[in-house]
């Protein structure tokens, strides 16, 4: 294998031809004692800079394993990467140096997480912590990095951030320290923001509160970002494209206005229709019945066949492969005419 | 998704709804209900998984060769070591020969038959010290952590009280105090409990207050479940485990423990026999004649391997999840 | 069983508030954290109530003042005409029969050491009088029928059930004793999407059986909104509005309520541009020092004197539907996109 190094990549802010970000193939396994468990398997999306990819699947699709994978953040072993590229400006950093990943990684790329209390070291300031990305990765003394990380908290509308910078981060509220979390990810200007459930263990309100932020932290610098999630409506208020994850495969790939007017995969559909709305007072919801697969007894065919209303005889036989619908969209349906149509099985 | 819900009386006999997760779950056994009417129960549970455990069996058989050995030690051996005509000084030292698989001691004596009848002195010694550390340990533990409270506050103060005894010091001093009494070997035993109950009783109430912060706890009592049920239902079950594992780690220590007091002049003395006194007696002369302490070292190491090895199978069973 | 509409809970004046204190030995009050200040409602046979509101508003102490898990420090709770929150012993051992409740975590809330068959029986263990001991395997296997589970699980362990399956045991174990109340704290918020749809239908279909009253506690509006047929607002310790859904969700009156809904993401791209989103700065106050007078005038963009003075009854305001507890209440639809 030979190692391209990072010189290849174009200088920060230029910009090369093609996505920001592409994900090509990407296959993960895990080496368990029960076996090997595929949990993404043949994933493939793009992210172009300004654009808000979000990646919807339940517990188990694969959707996290996807962004570690992109991070360079998986423990290998027992995880595996046995093909796949994801490739960053068109280089592919599956084949960067340890070294020049690294320089990728929180510089290139960052991410935050869904729990910043376990995020952050408990025994250090936040000061000291966001400071710490210029320190390391710039080279700053101690003295202008915690200038940067007040400025940082004020980004990021911590109120009275000179006051707090020395507190450490027990003493911060989740959507607070969801915000600090958000500055260290952007302290250093990546090109792309990877969020991983950032809003699943916080209120509505301060949901809202960091949401808003996100974006406009994104129409300032113009990153891209990959948000992922399970909430259909936080994807419905800030996505441009949408990847749906089932059992490790993508199964539905759109534009948010497509995919929320006409699913074209069942999965999806069930899902849309299996939320209570706000705004609507349904009667009886719908429940797609079943349990997800076990990734070490993956149905035959289709994955989703067992739970499927639209199910035929060849979706038990035969997976499908990802149709390409109109040139703009795709799903991993035999049958994606008729639940585009509406016409249950 | 014919969900629908039907109002009315309740139809509890009939099947009223499509059930969803119901169509994944593995098809029920033949005679489907008259088997499961056998209520199976955590207890019941682990006996059957136990009785099926290689390492509970082998442990079994090993802890009752070493009970025999301890009761009625005339059976393993002819020789009498209690007869000082069994030794004799000019073969003090000797390697293994004839009749004497494990050569001789010191004094002459044959270690084999030595080595047969301190089993009995060190086993009381570990297996009753164990059982009374864990059951006292282990129930003050369990009353502190689910009552909390100032019964907490008083029984951790008192423990730390304990605790802050140097152990060997703790021991030599209450067995000093009442040599006199002709307690024999009990009062090694009752001194090492007296030192070694706070740690049981640490373990213990540290695990019940994990256990007592879970929605079950709180869930059962809602349903107005007993104070005395919570504890024992509950609690005990999801509590137990890390006192097994340590009770049965703490055995061996007590077996040496013994030895240590024993050295010091306090506890088992010659003319009687435990492991540990023969492990004092051997040690000064070890390099020259290594196995009068490397044979009674061998047994305790089985011994405590035994307990340990019949603690991990009891915990394992008592977690369905590593069923 | 007993008709439907005929008042079941009263709840009057509920305030629970745990000291603060300092000092090891010597003990002293320095304070209270105030997690319930004063509430009321009532519920009805066969009616849902939910209770919506942020971490920290006190909807959780609620839920276990009103299951006799904490005493509360004034105030009633009434099932039946009997105040439970004074009931002790046998009496209200014999209470507890008529309220249960549905917990959120389903991974905590089994026991992992008992079978389903015991938890399910455990009720009737504790209640002898309910079931006489022979019934009582028929009977547990009723309610894993009754619940959507296969009755040959009996002797199956929690952790061999999905979360879904488990939650459903965490509902039959709550039947077991034909309570008239269930409280549901959180019920699906563990739960994956797909699964929480199974879940909620069979809170529905379980209401019409067996004519139960719930109070649903929830902190995702939207689900809140489809299984209630009333819904109360908290903010810190007390009730901000209360009325039925349609009143709440699109005539909402009170500014923090208003707030909260503008919040909660619809799933419908279509005019999100357009949708009305009432951002609220900072963080709630501590409920160990809440504001004086009206208790959101903090972070309120209504907020005037008045609000730190004098502090808003619930009770219906001029040109409201509703009771809402704000001196300058006034409906304004923020959910739907005109």
């Amino acid at each position: 294998m030979s190692k391209t190094s990072l010189d290849e990549l174009p200088a920060e802010g230029g910009r090369g031809n093609g996505p920001l970000l592409d994900v090509d193939n990407l296959h993960v396994e895990f080496a368990t004692r029960a076996g090997v468990v595929r949990a993404v398997n043949g994933v493939s999306y793009s992210l172009n800079p300004g654009e808000t990819v979000a990646v919807l699947g339940e517990s188990g699709s694969g959707k996290s394993v996807t962004a570690q994978a992109i991070m360079g953040i998986l423990d290998v072993p027992p995880a595996r990467i046995p093909q796949g590229e994801v490739r960053f400006h068109g280089t592919d950093l599956l084949k960067l140096s340890e070294e020049a990943r690294t320089q990728v990684r929180g510089q290139r790329i960052a991410m935050i997480f869904q729990d910043a209390l376990s995020a952050l070291n408990p025994v250090f300031t936040v000061g000291w912590q966001i400071s710490e990305m210029f320190r390391v990765h710039r080279g700053m003394s101690k003295r202008d990095g915690m200038k940067k990380a007040v400025e940082l908290m004020d980004k990021v509308r911590i109120p009275a951030a000179k006051q707090r910078v020395n507190d450490y981060p027990h003493q911060f509220s989740g959507g607070m320290r969801q915000r600090i979390m958000i500055a260290m990810a952007i302290a250093l200007d990546p090109e792309v923001l990877i969020a991983d459930e950032p809003t699943t263990a916080l209120d509505v309100t301060v949901q809202a509160q960091i949401m808003e932020l996100l974006a406009e932290l994104q129409r300032e610098s113009n990153m891209g970002m990959i948000l992922i999630t399970h909430d259909l409506g936080v994807v419905a208020d800030v996505a441009d494209k949408i990847a749906v994850m089932y059992a490790g495969r993508i199964v539905e790939n759109a534009s948010v206005h497509d995919i929320y007017k006409a699913p074209a995969h069942p999965y999806t559909k069930g899902l849309l229709e299996s939320i209570p709305r706000v705004d609507l007072k349904g009667h009886e919801l719908y429940a797609i019945k079943g349990l997800p697969p076990n990734l070490l007894d993956m149905p035959t065919g289709c994955a989703f066949h067992p739970r499927c209303p639209y199910r035929q005889d060849d979706c038990v036989t035969d997976a499908p492969p990802l149709y390409e619908i109109g040139g703009t969209r795709n799903s991993a349906c035999h049958y994606w005419r008729e639940v585009l149509d509406g016409d249950q099985g | 998704m014919s969900d629908m819900p039907q109002a009315g009386p309740v139809p509890q006999d009939t099947q009223t709804l499509t059930t969803d997760e119901k169509a994944t779950a593995s098809p029920p056994p033949a005679g489907g209900r008259k088997k499961a009417a056998r209520s199976a129960s955590l207890w019941s549970d682990a006996w059957y998984d136990l009785r099926r455990r290689p390492m509970f069996i082998f442990s079994l058989i090993l802890i009752a060769i070493l009970l025999v050995m301890s009761f009625w030690p005339s059976l393993f051996t002819s020789i009498n070591p209690f007869d000082a005509r069994t030794c004799e000084l000019s073969t003090a030292r000797q390697g293994p020969s004839s009749g004497h698989p494990f050569g001789r001691d010191s004094l002459g004596c044959d270690v084999f038959a030595r080595t047969i009848y301190g089993a009995k002195n060190s086993i009381i010694i570990g297996v009753t010290t164990t059982v009374i550390t864990a059951l006292v340990g282990g129930l003050l533990g369990l009353i502190a952590g689910a009552r909390g409270g100032l019964t907490d506050t008083i029984t951790s103060r008192v423990t730390e009280v304990f605790f802050a005894i140097p152990s060997i010091l703790g021991a030599l001093l209450i067995t000093a105090t009442f040599r006199d009494a002709s307690l024999g070997i009990w009062l090694v035993v009752i001194a090492l409990s007296i030192l070694a109950w706070p740690m049981t009783f640490r373990i213990m109430r540290a695990a019940v207050l994990t256990a007592r912060g879970q929605d079950f706890v709180l869930a059962a009592r809602a349903l107005g479940a007993s104070q005395a049920r919570v504890m024992f239902k509950h609690l005990l079950p999801n509590a137990v485990a890390p006192v097994i594992v340590v009770a049965t780690i703490n055995l061996g220590g007590f077996i040496a423990a013994e030895a240590a007091l024993s050295f010091l002049g306090v506890g088992v003395q010659s003319p009687d026999i435990s492991w540990g006194l023969m492990i004092a007696d051997a040690r000064n002369r070890f390099l020259e004649a290594p196995l009068p302490l490397v044979f009674p070292a061998v047994f305790l190491s089985v011994t405590v391997l035994a307990f340990i090895m019949l603690g991990d199978a009891v915990r394992d069973a008592l977690d369905p999840k590593l069923r | 069983m007993a008709t439907k509409g005929e008042r079941i809970l009263e709840v009057r004046d509920l305030v629970k508030h745990f000291p603060l204190t300092q000092g090891i030995v010597m003990k002293r009050q320095i304070g209270a954290i105030k997690a319930v200040d004063g509430v009321s409602f009532d519920l009805d046979r066969g009616e849902t109530l939910g209770i919506v509101g942020e971490s920290g508003c006190g909807k959780s102490t609620l839920a276990k003042v009103l299951m006799a898990l904490e005493r509360p420090t004034s105030g009633s709770v009434m099932i039946n005409g009997k105040d439970i929150a004074k009931a002790r012993g046998a009496e209200l051992k014999r209470m507890r029969r008529n309220i249960q409740m549905v917990m959120q975590d389903p991974y905590t809330s089994l026991n992992p050491r008992m079978t389903v068959g015991d938890i399910i029986g455990e009720p009737y263990d504790i209640h002898t009088e309910v079931a006489p001991k022979g019934d009582r395997a028929r009977k547990v296997q009723e309610l894993l029928e009754v619940v959507g589970l296969n009755p040959d699980h009996i002797n199956r362990y929690p952790h061999q059930f999905s979360g879904g399956q488990r939650q459903r045991i965490g509902i039959a174990r709550g039947l077991a004793l034909q309570p008239e109340v269930i409280v549901c704290d959180e019920p699906v918020s563990a739960l994956d999407v797909s699964i929480q749809a199974q879940v909620i239908n069979l809170l529905e279909r379980l209401q019409n059986e067996f004519n139960l009253a719930y109070i649903f506690i929830a902190h995702d509006l939207s689900v809140v909104r489809h299984i209630s047929d009333r819904v109360a607002v908290m903010y810190l310790g007390k009730v901000v509005e209360i009325g039925n859904d349609v009143d709440i969700y699109d005539k909402p009156a009170h500014p923090y309520a208003q707030a909260l809904l503008s919040a909660v993401p619809v799933p419908d791209p279509e005019g999100r541009e357009q949708r009305e989103r009432i951002i609220l700065q900072g963080d709630p106050p501590s409920p160990a020092n809440p504001p004086s007078g009206c208790r959101f005038r903090t972070r309120c963009w209504k907020a005037q004197e008045i609000c730190a003075t004098e502090e808003p009854l619930l009770q219906i305001r001029p040109g409201t539907t509703h009771e809402s507890a704000c001196h300058f209440a006034e409906t304004h639809d923020v959910v739907h996109v005109n």
